[in-house]
């Protein structure tokens, strides 16, 4: 069995009942990760001590017949913009570089309650801001399908490290699409839980009223496996939800029998043939299975791009602003306090979030709050409007996850809108606060895998959770 | 300071007026003030570090405090009480609300945006009633974070400019703050003043705060214009860093004239933030409008609306205790004072007023406990020592004569520093009996003799020179006399002749 094949649900099971051992498949894992990270880049940091330590512990656990959690010996790799008690998180910029939190983000301390064994910390556009891991200022990350290609972003190294054997699974964040989008890219599955399903605290902020921490695995069953664990509610995270974890997993064989699945009439154009091609088998695949394919508008959805290019830079212009110099990361000394935060800002942070910073502030700005982030949250309310509308007559919408299927290095990293572009299908979820995820669905340019965005309302995660399962068969 | 309190300026004519004695050369005088306090919870705002005044620096931080990366804020419950417990008192509304962010750049600011509240507080439309009737409104009470303290070392004035370093505790960032904004109601320093001292009262009196200017759990920023009476309201200026009562009184009324005085001789007043310098008393100009920050607030996307439900307010609401104004009221009319006195109003400062009651419940003379109260009690808790009963029983010898009052100072002062006592026995032990009559009188008779020039002068309706006379008369009985007796004495002495 191919590392890559191995499975979150295959490897718990296994692990727990003393078939196969955790360390076993950790130094697959490695093996793979000497053969390849070189050329790859998935990783900012491989935590092959602690990775050997733990996998020998839960080997010790199971064999002393002690209760190993659900996730015993699951490698993960973790995108590097989740705190890690005292261990190098950098969020792929300069001006973290060196930073140990004191203490784990709430997935991570969930995991690892689990059983899960860390791998390391996986590459990313700087502070989550891309489409293709190309913004990293630690060097880009490499599509293990195609070398040529990006991985996607923000959450390239993540999606990277599944596809490439490097861990059983990973998790990524998704602020516009940053999971789905990069699992499509990749041909894995990747999911955006409902705002406030799974706990923030620990992931380094970029748009907070946005970001949400997901799963990107192989399977639809291990996505489900890796919701159940890390999410509900968290007393750390103000918008925690109060709703304990969700019970996905007996969800996926339930059928689509008699759903309505949603159709986006006025969909914005721009999407490659064989991307729309996959689009229109997955929607034959649940007609065949017993759903029914409705119409629906979603008129405000061509909006959301502008107006998450505005509340994203906004609230980021704000999250970041403490990468001052003052009490961690990088500080460049200079003759008075602000030339030192000018300074420190000017070498640690890379020109998109420079960007990003710049348009948020303007944004924010007396005289311009109103044109600009007082109008995209009224957007924002008329994309949820949109959605309430079509939510009525569909349980869930089927879009392309991205316009195309994974580009070439260089293809739009000179042109910034061309680049936003790839996050107009997955951007409204994230206004929304609704759940949606990607799972791949065919092949198309180059035979390189196409995936289909699941969308769902708020706690929607039971039914869309149905139909990817379906989906993955029918695949 | 909030951007909201729009205060003087934007206000056209008010119908609260100065009185024609309160105007300064015929100018009106407008202020309003911005009070903030810490509140007394246990921990912060917004994480679980101690909120604790005066501790080694950089021992109550956590990641929250920091600001570190992925940190995240969770309201304090106790906070909100607290503010809601100030609201109530002031009469406000108390209303759903959000946080906001004020951004800016400070090294004592971690996260380098404040979450305070903006356009929607939680306590808004109250009134402060100062101790003569006069009604000060409040626009609105909200919650914020307070900053950590930066000491500057080297450079002039402690400011970061021009420092050669400069050291951070954060130990007060975090802390819980109200900040409570008055309407432009105030027309003298005098009734600023007033306002502080009864807001520090009532903050005190429920706990909220325990509001000690001087280590900054209080802390007064100073709106002053002045105008022509009928006419709009002048620009106002902000003074900063006024950290007593009496500074509040110093700031306002320098401020006031230095805008008189500068209309007077035709220059603009521009709006402005001003440092209140105590030592010199004068301020001088932080900023002017023009370079203010622009704080970019937005909605803090890190917390949801809060909304305390009606049995919640309510809750709050019963558990309140009575005001200052009442309880002055209630001890004023127990003691036969005015309610502006100022044994009254130390009395009530000080929580001693149920004291009082619990002396005049078991028969004692409330008039003269309030006097002994005031006097010798600075020192004793709200619930003193001393039992009601034996303070009842020296204001009943007292009044009835059979100690004086040279006397009862004598044994308060014992039952003071013993915690109580038999005041019976105590005034036997000390050989304490009021003098007859007689032998007083031979004491004042021996007194005239021994100074006739006093005597004359004090015939001559030189009334100061009975003091002698009365001294003398103490110093003969060895403090035993009544000095009212004796005055009583020699003024017969003094219209019989």
């Amino acid at each position: 069995m191919s590392p890559s094949r191995r499975t979150v649900v295959d490897v718990a099971s296994a692990v727990a009942n003393g078939s196969l051992s955790a360390v076993a498949v950790l130094e697959e894992n490695l093996a793979a990760i000497t053969a390849r990270e070189t050329e790859i880049h998935a990783f900012n940091l491989v935590t092959v001590d602690q990775a050997r330590e733990r996998a020998t512990q839960i080997d010790t656990d199971v064999r002393a017949g002690k209760t190993v959690g659900r996730l015993a010996g699951v490698t993960i790799a973790l995108k590097d913009n989740m705190c890690t008690r005292g261990v190098e998180t950098t969020c792929s910029s300069k001006i973290l570089a060196g930073w140990k939190p004191p203490y784990d983000a709430t997935v991570v301390r969930r995991l690892a309650d689990e059983g899960a064994v860390f791998v390391g910390k996986t590459n990313l556009d700087e502070f989550a801001m891309g489409s293709s891991t190309e913004n990293s200022a630690f060097g880009p990350t490499r599509n293990p399908l195609d070398t040529s290609r990006v991985p996607g972003g923000s959450s390239g190294g993540s999606a990277a490290a599944v596809a490439a054997g490097f861990a059983t699974a990973s998790l990524g964040s998704d602020t516009g699409g940053s999971i789905r989008q990069p699992a499509a890219l990749c041909g894995l599955v990747g999911v955006k839980p409902t705002y406030g399903m799974v706990s923030r605290q620990g992931l380094v902020a970029f748009g907070s009223s946005l970001d949400q921490i997901g799963p990107i695995t192989t399977t639809v069953a291990d996505a489900a496996l890796l919701m159940e664990v890390i999410a509900g509610h968290d007393p750390l995270d103000s918008t925690s939800l109060p709703q304990p974890a969700p019970s996905l997993a007996g969800e996926l064989g339930k059928g689509v029998q008699g759903m309505r699945i949603g159709r986006i009439t006025d969909m914005p154009a721009g999407s490659s043939p064989d991307v729309l091609a996959q689009l229109e088998a997955a929607f034959d695949a649940l007609r065949n299975a017993g759903a029914t394919v409705v119409d629906v508008r979603m008129p405000s959805m061509l909006y959301g791009l502008t107006a998450y290019y505005l509340v994203a830079p906004a609230e980021a212009s704000s999250n970041l602003a403490r990468f001052d110099g003052v009490r961690f990361g990088v500080r460049v000394d200079a003759k008075d306090v602000n030339s030192m935060y000018g300074a420190t800002r000017a070498a640690g942070f890379g020109d998109e979030v420079k960007r990003r910073i710049m348009l948020g502030t303007y944004a924010l700005s007396a005289g311009y709050y109103d044109a600009y982030y007082g109008k995209a949250l009224k957007v924002r309310r008329l994309i949820a409007d949109d959605f309430a509308t079509a939510y009525a007559k569909c349980d869930v919408i089927l879009t392309p996850t991205s316009p195309t299927v994974a580009f070439k290095f260089g293809d739009k990293t000179s042109n910034p809108l061309a680049m936003y572009l790839c996050d107009v299908f997955t951007i409204p979820t994230n206004l929304a606060g609704h759940a949606a995820m990607s799972v791949p669905f065919g092949t198309g340019e180059a035979g390189l895998p196409v995936g289909v965005q699941i969308l769902a309302p708020a706690l929607g995660e039971a039914p869309m959770f149905r139909v990817a399962g379906e989906l993955e068969r029918a695949r | 300071m909030t951007d909201r309190s729009v205060a003087a300026s934007s206000v056209n004519l008010s119908s609260i007026v100065a009185t024609a004695e309160q105007l300064i050369d015929g100018w009106e005088l407008v202020v309003g003030l911005e009070v903030h306090v810490e509140l007394a919870t246990k921990t912060k705002l917004f994480s679980a570090s101690a909120n604790r005044f005066g501790d080694e620096p950089n021992t109550h931080i956590d990641p929250v405090t920091l600001g570190l990366p992925g940190a995240l804020p969770v309201l304090n419950r106790q906070a909100v009480e607290l503010a809601m417990r100030i609201g109530l008192a002031l009469n406000c509304r108390v209303q759903p609300c959000t946080f906001h962010r004020k951004n800016y750049f400070y090294p004592d600011l971690s996260k380098a945006y404040q979450i305070s509240q903006y356009d929607q507080p939680l306590n808004v439309d109250g009134y402060l009633m100062l101790p003569a009737d006069v009604r000060v409104g409040i626009e609105r009470a909200h919650l914020e974070e307070d900053t950590g303290k930066s000491t500057h070392a080297g450079g002039t004035a402690g400011r970061i400019q021009g420092s050669d370093y400069s050291l951070i505790d954060f130990n007060r960032a975090g802390v819980p703050l109200v900040e409570i904004v008055s309407r432009p109601d105030i027309r003298t320093s005098e009734q600023a003043k007033q306002y502080v001292g009864e807001l520090r009262a009532i903050l005190l009196a429920i706990g909220a705060s325990d509001a000690k200017m001087e280590e900054g759990s209080m802390r007064c920023d100073v709106n002053v214009s002045v105008h022509k009476p009928g006419t709009p309201f002048g620009t106002r200026c902000e003074i900063k860093n006024v950290n007593s009562i009496r500074s509040v009184g110093r700031a306002i009324d320098y401020e006031a004239r230095r805008q008189i005085d500068l209309i007077s001789s035709g220059g603009v007043v521009k709006q402005q933030t001003l440092h209140w310098d105590d030592s010199v008393g004068r301020t001088n100009v932080l900023r002017t409008k023009e370079d203010a920050d622009d704080y970019r607030y937005f909605l803090e996307p890190d917390l949801v609306p809060l909304a305390p439900d009606a049995a919640w307010i309510e809750r709050v609401r019963v558990a309140l205790p009575s005001l200052p104004a009442a309880r002055r009221e209630a001890l004023a009319k127990l003691t036969g004072q005015s309610k502006a006195s100022e044994a009254v109003a130390i009395i009530v400062e000080r929580g001693q007023d149920a004291f009082i009651g619990e002396v005049a419940q078991v028969g004692g003379d409330a008039a003269r406990a309030l006097i002994y109260v005031q006097q010798a009690f600075a020192e004793e808790p709200a619930v003193p020592r001393v039992p009601a009963g034996d303070v009842a029983a020296l204001s009943l010898m007292e009044r009835n004569a059979k100690v004086t009052s040279t006397q009862a100072k004598t044994l308060l002062a014992e039952l003071v520093a013993n915690g109580g006592g038999d005041v019976l026995a105590m005034t036997k032990a000390k050989g304490f009996e009021a003098m007859d009559m007689n032998a007083l009188e031979a004491f004042v008779d021996q007194a005239i003799a021994a100074d006739p020039e006093a005597w004359a002068s004090y015939q001559a309706g030189e009334h100061k020179a009975i003091g002698a006379l009365v001294g003398a008369v103490m110093k003969l009985s060895k403090g035993q006399a009544d000095g009212k007796a004796v005055t009583a004495l020699l003024q017969a002495k003094a219209t019989v002749r």
